[in-house]
């Protein structure tokens, strides 16, 4: 269901820097209160969790209700000190994970 | 924000009279930058033009709207180009060709190409635009069948395809074929007054721009960043604007892509001329 994630951060940075990191995922959140034609239920499919992790320690996480609107977005800071890799992982109702990452050079 | 005041009592019904109650809010003073390229936000306007100055609807948004158009990222328009982007890619239809297949990389063969239409079209013998164009190239060329109005991502390709002119002037040629002749069609229904409520497109975007309408702040209704994502609508084609203000002065709306459209787009899109395409700018 959900296409490509998508994460916006600097290349390079200063140590010390604080940095603006944002993460966008195309993602339809069915929030299990709808119903169709029939009237049946649809089920609920969202993405319910989001993390954010640098070298392996998370820089920020979050749990997703459904109650948040399709496509999700965050924007978020966080402050580096070294050069690393920045990794991003959503995961879906149904199990999926949709992971990207990006490197960032620090000087 | 400078502070308005909006008197009581304006209500639409009342817009014909109530002219005099709308309150002032100047657009602002600010340049509009996306992804580190400067879009023309004001241009002097064309020979003819009843303004000195053309503005872009950029300029008359709050702040919080103004700055979601800035990041391509965060603009929302951008997820329904993308979706433009998978369909120039897809083939459809009998010949079984993709937009692609002749066109290439829409980077290189569509830079710039939007920013001047509507363009006269010999077959047809009337102005089309870029929904029209693709629907020609989908009849004649891909054997599928044309985009009805507003659907099967006739949006997302429209949007796809004049995002590739983001930054480049707005340009008509009116020497074309028998474009003049629209253009002066579409100059007379701009200033003709329709509907219960008696508006043309003239009573609220040449003489009230810069003024509130209730909470609207009216600009000089542009039409250099449609597609647009509208706040309240998601992406919005021109044709759907046109008659989303013609249904709101309470007048028989006409269709898409008719003769009466395509005439008023063409003169609109000339009293735009040397404005950036915006496309997919972001509006209320």
């Amino acid at each position: 269901m959900a296409s490509k994630p998508r994460i916006k951060l600097p290349k390079k940075a200063s140590a010390g820097e604080v940095i603006t990191i944002k993460t966008l995922i195309s993602h339809e959140m069915e929030s299990g209160q709808r119903k169709d034609k029939e009237g049946n239920t649809i089920p609920r499919q969202i993405i319910n969790k989001f993390t954010c992790a640098f070298e392996g320690a998370t820089v920020f996480e979050c749990d997703l209700d459904p109650a948040i609107s399709a496509n999700p977005f965050f924007e978020f800071t966080a402050k580096v000190d070294k050069s690393g890799t920045f990794k991003f992982t959503w995961v879906d109702d149904d199990g999926s994970v949709y992971e990207t990452e990006q490197a960032i050079e620090v000087a | 924000m400078k502070s308005t005041i909006i008197k009581s009592g304006l209500l639409a019904a009342a817009a014909s009279l109530a002219l005099t109650a709308f309150a002032a809010a100047d657009p602002v003073d600010e340049k509009l930058v996306i992804d580190g390229e400067e879009m023309i936000t004001r241009a002097k306007a064309p020979e003819g033009h009843p303004f000195e100055e053309v503005l872009s609807g950029w300029l008359y948004r709050e702040a919080e709207t103004r700055s979601l158009e800035e990041d391509s990222f965060e603009n929302p328009g951008m997820l329904s180009v993308e979706e433009g982007e998978e369909i120039w890619n897809t083939v459809e239809g009998t010949a079984g060709k993709s937009c692609a297949s002749c066109h290439d990389d829409a980077a290189d063969t569509m830079a710039g190409i939007a920013a001047h239409y509507p363009k006269w079209d010999a077959d047809a013998k009337r102005p089309i635009n870029i929904e029209l164009q693709i629907n020609k190239c989908r009849e004649e060329n891909m054997g599928a069948e044309p985009y009805a109005f507003d659907k099967g991502g006739q949006k997302e390709l429209t949007a796809y395809i004049k995002h590739q002119s983001l930054g480049e002037p707005v340009s008509v040629d009116l020497s074309q074929g028998e474009m003049q002749a629209w253009w002066d069609k579409g100059k007379d229904l701009y200033y003709t007054r329709t509907g219960q409520l008696n508006l043309s497109c003239a009573s609220c975007h040449e003489q009230n721009n810069g003024n509130y309408i209730r909470a609207d702040h009216l600009s000089q209704g542009q039409v250099n960043g449609f597609p647009t994502y509208r706040l309240k609508t998601g992406l919005t084609s021109l044709h759907n604007r046109f008659r989303g203000c013609v249904r709101d002065t309470r007048a028989e709306i006409p269709t898409a892509f008719s003769d009466d459209l395509m005439a008023l787009e063409t003169y609109v899109t000339w009293r735009g001329t040397g404005l950036s395409v915006e496309t997919p700018s972001v509006r209320q």
